[in-house]
């Protein structure tokens, strides 16, 4: 930083005098250094807990429950990581959570897109009514129905199953999902959707084959979105899936619970090692679809 | 009979049915999901809370305001609120602080002379920055317990120890438990608004602050008397997001915080008392009263931000 401030001193000097009214006023050196370090603590502060939980995984309970927190583990075992994928469940409750998700998210898109391009495209009575009606969802908060909605899903007889939680997603989805993509639907032109049916492409084919195909950026956006605020779910799950079920649970309440046993059952390197492994595969896929990522959880606050 | 008409209504009446019939097919099961999921149960909250109902046999009777009335009595209840207070004074005003000077220092504040260059390295640091974001609250909550923890062998105090300062309860003072979770939900949150913010900043064009740097503009000319102005649309959807937030808070309370709101109540927020008074306690009833009230809470807070957005839009 030092070294380009004095560089761009000389070179000012160089060069012959400006016009008045042109006098750059630098800051260089003192500000930059500053906020540089600032930077680097931030990342600091936001990569050492999850670094620390990484190693803690390789410790042994001694060494954990020890006075040297920030000490590197003394030898490198996968135990804990056996312990948790076997004995604590996590294996069982990633696939189950990737099963939960992967269907909620699909039906969503399905649904949400359905229902999108009908209120976006087409002119019928009730139109407005039934739009409204989906986006006022946006402004309830989830905890006012969370006593009703219990209700329902055990007259339904989906509690503590897994198509239960499905639906459940999918229908709490649905208000953003609408609303994102009648509105991206409204964007696209009309004249190619025209000339299919022109052609006697049906009202469905001509969604299936040309809209969702234009739509695709708009797809991907809150796809991303979905898959991630359902993966993340945490409150739908503890509610829907009880404890009589464990074998039925999901990755968020599995990993809450384990948290709540470590002290018990004394096996801390087990815990870390479950959180890495809820860690891992969300770091792998952020690192390939960062970009995608990014701009897919901010769609909804710039429009 | 081919359908030729164009736009939504056919020519033909047979065209016509055809595409009601199609509107209907598509429209039939998202809202039937929805109608049964969301909004049923949304109605029937609101009568829930004017009853005593206490579970699964007995009939809910109707009360009328009684669980209202008791509600104002509850001091449970009014810590709860006072803490979704603080949580909206304080949250958004840090994160959307701290997001806004590391956005600065990402996209303009590492050029000289109005050319707006991010430092070197910003976009590492963005990806970073972002990274927590994707990881569940849930799993946040349990990391930040190895970090808080209260003895010798948390991290922080580790790094304190370093520095010869004596262990500090994070999560077990009373007075320190609610600013340590929000701190982390700062940790989660900033880098949303760092991402947010950078597209903000990067929609102002290039003149404007070559402009602006010929005239003699420093740094903090550049911030506040140019960036800040240009992106204040997006600095209130920040803050309408931030304070949305401030209202729940339930996973990281329940999973992070002493006995679930502890220490003595001390960081508990109504999502957490909604769940717990329905389904520890099964009074269904007064947590369906709860959650009335929170609806109030969050449309309020939702009018009022709205209103402000409004005149800030006339005064520009």
């Amino acid at each position: 930083m030092a070294d380009t401030a004095t560089t761009t001193e000389t070179v000012r000097v160089a060069r012959p005098p400006r016009p008045a009214g042109r006098r750059p006023r630098d800051t260089p050196g003192v500000f930059g250094a500053l906020s540089h370090v600032a930077l680097v603590v931030w990342a600091i502060l936001v990569i050492g807990p999850i670094l620390w939980t990484f190693l803690a995984s390789f410790k042994t309970n001694a060494e954990i429950v020890g006075d040297a927190p920030l000490a590197l583990p003394q030898a490198y075992d996968w135990g804990a990581w056996g312990r948790a994928w076997d004995k604590a469940h996590i294996g069982r409750y990633m696939l189950n959570t990737a099963l939960v998700v992967g269907a909620s998210t699909f039906l969503t898109m399905l649904f949400g897109s359905m229902a999108a391009y009908v209120l976006a495209r087409y002119r019928f009575f009730g139109n407005r009514a039934v739009y409204y009606l989906f986006v006022s969802g946006l402004a309830f908060p989830v905890f006012l129905a969370l006593v009703p909605l219990f209700f329902v899903v055990r007259n339904l007889g989906l509690i503590d199953t897994h198509l239960g939680v499905i639906l459940v997603y999918v229908a709490y989805s649905l208000p953003f999902t609408v609303f994102f993509l009648s509105a991206f639907f409204r964007t696209l032109p009309t004249s190619v959707a025209e000339a299919a049916m022109m052609d006697g492409a049906s009202h469905t084919r001509t969604f299936f084959q040309i809209m969702m195909p234009m739509a695709r950026p708009g797809l991907v956006s809150i796809t991303i979105f979905n898959i991630i605020g359902q993966w993340n779910q945490y409150l739908l799950p503890i509610v829907l899936l009880s404890g009589a079920v464990e074998d039925k649970w999901l990755l968020t309440q599995g990993i809450a619970n384990i948290n709540t046993n470590a002290g018990y059952e004394a096996d801390w390197p087990g815990l870390f090692a479950a959180l890495s492994m809820a860690i891992l595969p969300m770091l792998v896929v952020y690192i390939i679809f960062q970009r995608q990522i990014q701009s897919g959880l901010t769609a909804g606050a710039v429009k | 009979m081919r359908w030729r008409g164009g736009g939504g209504a056919g020519g033909f009446s047979g065209a016509k049915a055809r595409t009601y019939g199609f509107v209907f097919s598509f429209l039939l099961v998202p809202l039937v999901l929805y109608v049964v999921f969301v909004i049923g149960p949304y109605a029937q909250a609101f009568y829930i809370s004017l009853t005593n109902w206490k579970g699964i046999s007995a009939t809910p009777t109707f009360v009328g305001m009684e669980n209202f009335t008791r509600l104002l009595g509850d001091e449970v209840f009014w810590a709860a609120v006072r803490h979704h207070g603080l949580l909206l004074l304080a949250l958004p005003l840090v994160t959307i602080a701290v997001a806004l000077f590391f956005a600065f220092l990402l996209n303009i504040g590492g050029g000289r002379r109005g050319r707006t260059a991010g430092v070197p390295g910003s976009k590492f640091y963005r990806v970073v920055y972002f990274f927590p974001q994707v990881l569940a609250v849930a799993v946040v909550g349990v990391l930040f317990q190895a970090v808080y923890r209260p003895d010798g062998t948390g991290v922080l105090n580790g790094l304190l120890a370093l520095a010869g300062i004596d262990p500090v309860g994070w999560l077990i003072e009373p007075d320190l438990a609610l600013w340590s979770i929000m701190a982390v939900l700062v940790w989660q949150l900033v880098g949303f608004y760092v991402v947010l913010f950078s597209a903000g900043m990067s929609a102002i064009p290039q003149d404007v602050f070559e402009a602006a740097a010929l005239d003699g503009a420093g740094r903090f000319r550049l911030f506040f008397g140019i960036t800040l102005p240009l992106i204040w649309d997006t600095i209130q959807v920040g803050w309408v997001y931030l304070g949305i937030a401030a209202f729940d808070c339930f996973a990281l309370v329940q999973v992070l915080s002493v006995d679930r709101g502890g220490p003595d109540n001390a960081t508990t927020v109504l999502p957490l008392e909604i769940w717990r008074t329905a389904f520890t306690f099964s009074k269904f009833g007064y947590a369906s009263a709860m959650g009335v009230a929170l609806f109030f809470l969050t449309i309020t807070f939702a009018a009022l931000s709205l209103r402000v957005t409004r005149r800030e839009r006339i005064e520009l």
